[in-house]
């Protein structure tokens, strides 16, 4: 069997004791960020991107993943105990782990939702190394004509499902992809949009973009609202195992959790914040067992489904990133800047030529979530503590080690002057409530996209019809355009405005 | 005409803008043609996309009645400025006066920002925070980093 062939292969790689601490590493600082409320993946993953640069690229990738797949976890442990989702992931979690908490079982909700994410991990591990390489072998049939179109359906798949205004976040990936522009043009070697500044001519660091909105600009609004009382339940968690009960009322939303997130995780836009929401949904849906907790008042369900999904949705959304390179969310835009930075191109040559990183990597994530399981269980009172970490000593460690971070990109404070415009640009964003993520899934997309455009339309000799006459092209674009038909019909929009306000 | 979404009136501007400032931007390199396309030719697209898509925006935002108005709301200047000057002094001071003195000085104004400020306190997470950051970039990542101020070291 190929398949155990190659999960060996990558087992040997990431049992290997430097890549068992990147891993390690990883998972821990991905709880951490998690527990800590304002400070996400993104964030994190973007600040560490410049220290790569002294790393082999398989622990940088191994560490980067551990962080993004951890913070799953750890975004479900406050969102559990203090009502405050540490990601955007767990914000469905709270709606009945918070009560679950309340009534003095925060222990059975912290237990469903990380056997649950172990369960979801697992499979979700499996998923990659099974469909990787049949999606490679299809990628490289792909020309100019499909790679566009297959990145016009991914970048509208990243918004149809995010939250908000559909127009405005298209607005945002066009935004993105014109800030993508700011380069030397490669075909034609003219500088473009450069202000003769010297810097410009290599392009904005999405580094310091991301910094700036992600990192800066969430201070500045974090900063710019009064202090919320919190109330945090660490004295009841005492019993993590769950009753008996609790398991048979569990495991099925624990397998149609992991189903649906390793599904939706696939899908451009996808991973975990899609796959949590959606859970929670289908699981209110189901049919309640006699004697059950109405959803919202601390049904055990309402933990496990959407904690096994997003889990298995945050493993699952690097298909399309290790396979075609086209990042399906934020955080794999890094991953796919990651790669750069060590000299990979992402795409589906990645498997041949580098079947050590690949399968390392995907291996690790099964290592990780295993570590992860002990990390949250008995140690969470460790984590907890960290909850009462007042936010004035939080933000100057994060204001450092962004700034450290984005000088030593280039070893030049122009990335640091870059990154304290998009800081300000990060919060006008937020005040006019413009999502900033397509945004820079746009800014590393755009220059891709350029150059797929212009290859397809010399080798067709102008001729605009090439992105619908060539059938794998046509396909890839009409399923984009039927994405914003459906989610423009108003019977769908109504629906889809709920499940974002049950979130609120 | 009155506008119905605050925040939706001035986001749909903003893209006009930029999407015809990068359009007009466009008209300075050369164009091409659709069988050879120039620098030129992905950029003005895409802004004339942009800026109709903003016009959209502000279309909505001055017919569609939205609950409220939607406000912008105020504007944290505090916050705001402290961020942007300690990340902008930073980029400076770290070049020409090294972490060990730059690093203290972006703790303490960024600190100031809060709600909440104390000499001691800031003055202790400065001091954590630089040796914390030395510990990791400099002695184990062995990143460049400028350590002393230049003046010192020559």
């Amino acid at each position: 069997m190929d398949l155990l062939n190659n999960l060996a292969l990558g087992f040997s790689v990431a049992f290997t004791l430097q890549n068992l601490l990147y891993a390690f590493g990883g998972s821990v600082l991905g709880t951490l960020i998690g527990v800590l409320p304002g400070l996400g993946p993104v964030a994190t993953i973007a600040m560490l991107l410049p220290s790569i640069y002294a790393l082999d690229a398989t622990p940088a990738l191994i560490m980067l993943a551990g962080i993004y797949y951890g913070a799953q976890y750890g975004g479900s442990t406050t969102a559990i105990l203090i009502n405050v989702p540490g990601e955007s992931s767990s914000v469905v979690t709270a709606i009945d782990g918070y009560q679950m908490a309340r009534k003095g079982r925060a222990g059975a909700a912290l237990a469903a939702a990380g056997l649950g994410s172990f369960f979801a991990g697992c499979v979700g591990t499996i998923v990659i190394a099974a469909f990787a390489p049949p999606l490679t072998e299809l990628a490289f049939k792909f020309g100019p004509a499909e790679y566009f179109s297959l990145m016009v359906l991914g970048l509208i798949g990243a918004v149809v499902l995010a939250s908000g205004s559909l127009v405005k976040a298209i607005a945002m990936i066009l935004l993105g992809l014109l800030l993508g522009q700011i380069n030397t043009d490669v075909i034609s070697g003219v500088p473009r949009y450069s202000f003769d500044i010297p810097e410009l001519t290599d392009g904005l660091g999405f580094v310091a973009i991301a910094m700036g909105v992600f990192g800066f600009g969430e201070i500045i609004a974090n900063l710019g609202q009064p202090p919320e009382h919190r109330e945090v339940f660490t004295k009841d968690v005492k019993d993590i195992w769950p009753t008996k009960n609790d398991f048979k009322m569990a495991w099925p939303a624990v397998l149609r959790g992991t189903a649906l997130g390793s599904i939706l995780g696939t899908l451009p836009g996808g991973g975990a914040l899609l796959s949590s929401f959606a859970a929670y949904t289908v699981e209110k849906k189901m049919r309640m067992k006699p004697g059950e907790v109405a959803f919202g008042q601390g049904n055990i369900r309402g933990v496990a489904g959407p904690e096994s999904a997003n889990n298995a949705g945050a493993q699952t959304s690097f298909i399309p990133m290790l396979t075609l390179g086209i990042p399906p969310n934020a955080v794999m835009a890094l991953m796919v800047g990651a790669m750069t930075i060590k000299g990979i191109q992402p795409g589906p040559q990645v498997m041949t030529s580098n079947p050590q990183l690949f399968w390392g990597l995907i291996a690790s994530m099964w290592v990780g979530n295993a570590m992860l399981v002990i990390l949250n269980l008995p140690l969470i009172g460790i984590w907890i503590k960290l909850l009462t970490v007042p936010y004035r000593f939080l933000f100057p460690a994060i204001m450092v080690f962004c700034s450290i971070g984005l000088y030593t990109l280039n070893n030049n404070p122009f990335d640091v002057y870059v990154g304290a415009i998009f800081a300000v640009v990060g919060f006008i964003f937020y005040k006019l409530s413009c999502e900033p993520a397509p945004l820079l899934l746009g800014f590393i997309l755009g220059p891709m996209m350029e150059e797929n455009l212009r290859r397809a339309l010399l080798l067709s000799r102008g001729d605009w019809s090439t992105f619908v006459s060539r059938p794998l092209s046509a396909g890839l674009l009409v399923a984009a355009l039927l994405m914003i038909v459906v989610v423009s019909l108003p019977s769908i929009k109504s629906k889809r405005e709920e499940a974002f306000q049950d979130a609120d | 005409m009155k506008i119905k979404s605050q925040r939706d009136f001035w986001a749909g501007l903003m893209f006009v803008a930029v999407g015809l400032g990068f359009a007009w931007g466009a008209t300075f390199y050369s164009f091409g043609s659709s069988a050879r396309p120039g620098p030129a030719y992905f950029p003005f697209g895409l802004g004339i996309l942009l800026a109709v898509l903003g016009a959209i925006v502000l279309f909505k935002a001055l017919t569609i009645e939205v609950e409220g108005g939607d406000p912008i709301g105020g504007v944290p200047w505090k916050p705001l400025l402290y961020i942007v000057v300690t990340v902008t002094v930073f980029g400076w001071t770290l070049p020409h006066l090294g972490m060990v003195v730059a690093l203290p000085i972006l703790v303490v104004i960024a600190a100031r920002a809060g709600d909440e400020f104390h000499w001691g306190e800031a003055l202790a997470n400065a001091a954590v925070l630089t040796v914390f950051s030395w510990l990791i970039f400099v002695y184990g990542l062995n990143l460049t980093i400028p350590l002393w101020p230049s003046f010192l070291a020559r």
